[in-house]
């Protein structure tokens, strides 16, 4: 039953990226201008003068003379394939590109996911079994300051409370020696060293929203009769909440989760040019502002995909969490 | 020498409440709840609390398991239980979340709640909910743990308990979910077994099953049963003493037939006196004339729902709500309609009321046909066709004052403003008898009766000619519930209104309506005189709906056969 339910959820995707694919490559077009224009700009800044013989030319070389459809098509049939184009600024393929930065992406984002979950679960549940007790009070006053605050200002300060009072090495995720060094235990260490303090940035927006969602959630489960029933088979306090309303209160956290894929790349952008951090949102940005066609158009893709990978991956874990969810 | 081990006193109470005083902390201080109350518990016997919404008999149960809810504090008096063969334990002195009270909750002493939906987890099974209470009390693993709750759920009479342990609370009915409950309470025999209103949420022939199945239980079983109710029929059906509280104070105990026949306590008289007088018609009650015109002619309405799955939307299920119903309702006269939940028979009354765009038939209203009516014709009739609702509490905005609420149709009906308007509004309140001074409060400051007679003043406001009221008395007490009557009857001899009546209570019914139609799953299998259908039934439907309402005569228990209808497929 799951099984099948997760095949046709697989199959509906199908002409669901198909859409996107279109929406996509029609959003990069949507600006006046292209590539070509945004280059002889920046020539034009540096006083370079490129003659209209050889604007054609470079336009007839990166194909942008030939009608829209025909480049979507190309475009599509390539994807197909597997080849996700050339980038014009890099003058490098554009999955070589993606990929040199998912990795450490990936790995930020799923440490900040942990971080976050394992600061704000606890929390969370504190602060709704104990309401209005002087934790409860502390976690949310803190809360609200995590979610007011702006990611890079709180990275801003960090970062200079890191370098004047503990003299650290802060900004981006390796030191000078071992940025192009070989993967090493000494590397590894050093990225650890490093770590701590994009997670924390990162994560503390969202672990304050958690917070004040898991409070909230639990605090509606908490005085339902069920919760009762638990108390008077004379399970203890501990347990019985943990087992039926915590497991309730999940299922809204579970479903949160759908959006927490597309974050991973496009989250965060400016605290990553602040901190600058090696990932992806940052080539994001500057694939977009260039125009930057192909490399610009794979970001969307992927954030697409990775959106209804996430819904998907939601939608799964609430049907595993919650009975009442029909697979229908 | 004494034994070593000492055997209780069987005569001796199992539990003993003495002198009970609970108190909620609040801002403005202690506010007791329950002021000395006393009274025991006996083995194999039935003690039903009684008592109107408010007196304290929740509040009592949950104190015995000590898991008064907060800002609750036990602040004196003690609750003594005598297990057997072991010696008494004081429950009020122990610590509420400690183990030696944990291992009387549920091992020693169950609880049932009163609302099976949500006393179940809506995310376990049934079985790992019961396999849960046995593992807590029992060191037996898992397996034959889970052989003892198919036997627990056999003994509850749920039929293929093999296959009913994996299923969840919400693939059950309301009746087979209250059978679950009182399975999980008994998995591990307990002596004493506490049910705070089980059946009040449950239609009348299933509530008449349940009692009959804790009955059974108690006999194989012996313990002592705590019964908490409302009902004083449910009362005479089941208990052998009987524990009256009203505020926080016990006002009577005895045995059952006593406290029937020669009740001491006014409030006792109180009580059993509201529930007499749904015994019978109401002396009140105003007949229409014999040659009364037609005022409702409905035809062959028919409200289907259909469940739409899949892709193609294709139709899955289909739920028949009202299913080709006919009936006509004469100027100034009372039409009820009874039957189950399920029945279809609020679908019927919003329909009626044009909530719900019927698919089939008429409704013929003075010449107009509703069904086809366009909303400029719909506004008009709406003047003159008004509706009551089942909760007092939910259909008043509570952000809106008295006279707010009562002044609406009036003002979008462009009928008063100003002076005039304020006028009107006092005069609504002191005819469904409500001070006009109190019509600039909001909602909240009124009781449950008088929200009622709020509702019903601003229903009557536009003085319609038909009002549909929906279950309008189910959500108060007895003695409250006559009150609301009679001012609804008081409004029909003096308006000459026209009602249509939906209840699921045949003794409002009975009290209340000149007519009566019995619904069951969408169409009306008997419709007639109230008196006649009430004593002479003629579809097995209506028999056996008549044979499962309890009498509040305890004399009279156990002469009545009941049965179950079961439709013929």
């Amino acid at each position: 039953m799951l099984l099948r339910y997760i095949l046709k959820r697989i199959l509906w995707m199908v002409p669901f990226l198909f859409a996107v694919s279109i929406v996509a490559f029609l959003l990069i077009q949507a600006p006046p201008g292209d590539y070509l224009t945004t280059y002889i700009a920046k020539l034009g800044e540096s006083n370079e003068v490129l003659d209209q013989a050889s604007i054609e030319n470079l336009r007839a070389r990166f194909g942008l003379d030939r009608p829209l459809y025909v480049q979507y098509f190309k475009w599509v049939a390539n994807l197909l394939q597997g080849d996700f184009g050339m980038s014009f600024e890099w003058r490098q393929p554009v999955s070589d590109l993606i990929w040199q930065r998912m990795g450490l992406t990936v790995m930020l984002s799923f440490s900040t996911l942990l971080f976050t979950w394992a600061v704000a679960f606890p929390i969370g549940v504190y602060s709704a079994v104990r309401k209005y007790s002087i934790g409860d009070y502390v976690a949310t006053t803190l809360g609200f300051i995590g979610l007011a605050t702006p990611n890079f200002l709180l990275a801003l300060i960090m970062m200079y409370v890191g370098v004047v009072y503990f003299g650290s090495d802060v900004g981006g995720l390796f030191s000078n020696e071992y940025k192009n060094a070989p993967w090493s235990l000494a590397k590894f260490w050093d990225l650890l060293k490093h770590l701590w303090l994009p997670i924390v940035v990162l994560g503390t927006s969202a672990t304050a929203s958690l917070i004040r969602i898991m409070r909230a959630n639990l605090l509606d489960e908490l005085n339902k009769p069920y919760v009762d029933t638990a108390r008077a088979k004379g399970l203890s306090e501990f347990w019985l909440i943990m087992k039926y309303p915590v497991r309730v209160a999940l299922n809204p956290f579970v479903s949160t989760i759908g959006w927490v894929l597309p974050n991973l790349v496009s989250g965060a952008v400016v605290t990553a040019i602040v901190l600058s951090l090696p990932t992806a949102g940052p080539l994001m940005l500057q694939a977009l502002l260039a125009q930057d066609m192909y490399l610009a158009g794979a970001f969307v893709l992927l954030l697409s995909s990775l959106t209804v990978v996430g819904m998907l991956l939601s939608d799964i874990l609430l049907v595993l969490l919650d009975p009442r969810v029909k697979y229908e | 020498m004494p034994p070593t081990r000492m055997r209780t006193d069987m005569s001796k109470p199992v539990i003993s409440i003495k002198n009970l005083n609970v108190g909620f902390n609040i801002r403005q201080g202690m506010l007791d709840v329950l002021h000395g109350v006393s009274f025991d518990l006996h083995r194999g016997k039935t003690t039903c609390v009684v008592g109107e919404s408010g007196s304290g008999k929740s509040v009592t149960a949950r104190t015995i398991l000590n898991m008064v809810p907060p800002p609750g504090v036990i602040n004196g008096g003690r609750i003594l239980f005598n297990p057997e063969g072991q010696e008494t334990i004081e429950l009020t002195a122990l610590n509420s979340r400690g183990k030696a009270i944990r291992a009387i909750r549920g091992g020693r002493i169950g609880m049932i709640f009163q609302e099976p939906m949500s006393s179940l987890s809506p995310v376990h099974t049934i079985g790992s909910q019961i396999v849960e209470a046995i593992r807590l009390h029992r060191d037996v693993p898992k397996k034959e743990a889970k052989a003892m709750a198919v036997d627990a759920l056999r003994q509850v009479e749920i039929p293929n308990p093999e296959k009913a342990v994996d299923r969840y609370a919400f693939e059950f009915s309301g009746g087979m979910r209250q059978r679950a409950m009182i399975a999980m309470a008994l998995a591990c025999r307990p002596e004493v077994l506490i049910a705070d209103e089980p059946t009040t949420a449950l239609d009348v022939t299933t509530q008449a099953e349940i009692l009959d199945l804790m009955r059974n239980l108690q006999v194989e079983m012996g313990m002592a049963i705590m019964f908490i109710t409302h009902d004083m029929g449910v009362v005479a059906e089941i208990a052998d003493e009987v524990v009256v509280m009203e505020k926080g104070h016990v006002v009577e105990t005895g045995d059952v037939s006593q406290v029937f026949n020669a009740p001491e306590h006014p409030y006792t008289r109180k009580l059993l006196g509201a529930v007499k007088r749904l015994e019978e018609p109401a002396t009140a009650k105003v007949r229409p004339a014999a040659d009364a015109p037609e005022i409702l002619k409905v035809r062959d309405l028919q409200l289907h729902f259909e469940k739409r799955e899949g892709f193609m939307q294709r139709v899955t299920d289909v739920t028949k709500a009202v299913d080709g119903i006919s009936f006509d309702l004469r100027k100034g006269e009372a039409l009820g309609i009874v039957g189950e939940s399920g029945s279809g028979k609020t679908t019927v009354g919003r329909c009626i009321a044009r909530v719900y765009d019927p698919q089939a038939g008429t409704v013929d209203y003075e010449g107009l046909d509703l069904v086809s009516a366009g909303t400029d014709q719909l506004r008009k009739s709406r003047r003159q066709i008004r509706m009551i609702f089942q909760d007092p509490f939910a259909s008043l905005n509570p952000r809106m004052t008295v006279k707010q609420i009562i002044a609406e149709p009036l003002i979008v009906n462009g009928i008063a403003s100003g002076k005039d308007l304020d006028e009107r509004v006092a005069q609504l309140l002191t005819e469904v008898g409500l001070d006009p001074g109190m019509m600039e409060r909001y909602p909240h400051a009124f009781s449950g009766g008088q929200r009622q007679r709020i509702v019903v003043a601003r229903a009557i406001a536009l003085e319609p000619r038909l009002v549909i009221a929906d279950e309008p008395t189910s959500a108060l007490d007895v003695s409250i519930r006559t009150q609301v009557l009679d001012l609804l009857l008081k409004l029909q001899a003096e308006m000459g209104l026209s009602f249509i009546f939906i209840s699921h209570d045949m003794a409002v019914i009975r009290y209340f309506c000149d007519r009566v139609a019995v619904m069951y799953r969408g169409q009306i299998v008997e419709i007639g005189e109230t008196e006649q259908i009430i004593t002479d039934p003629q579809h097995p439907y209506t028999k056996a709906l008549l044979s499962s309402v309890p009498i509040a005569d305890p004399a009279l228990r156990g002469t009545r056969q009941r049965h179950r209808y079961v439709a013929e497929a």
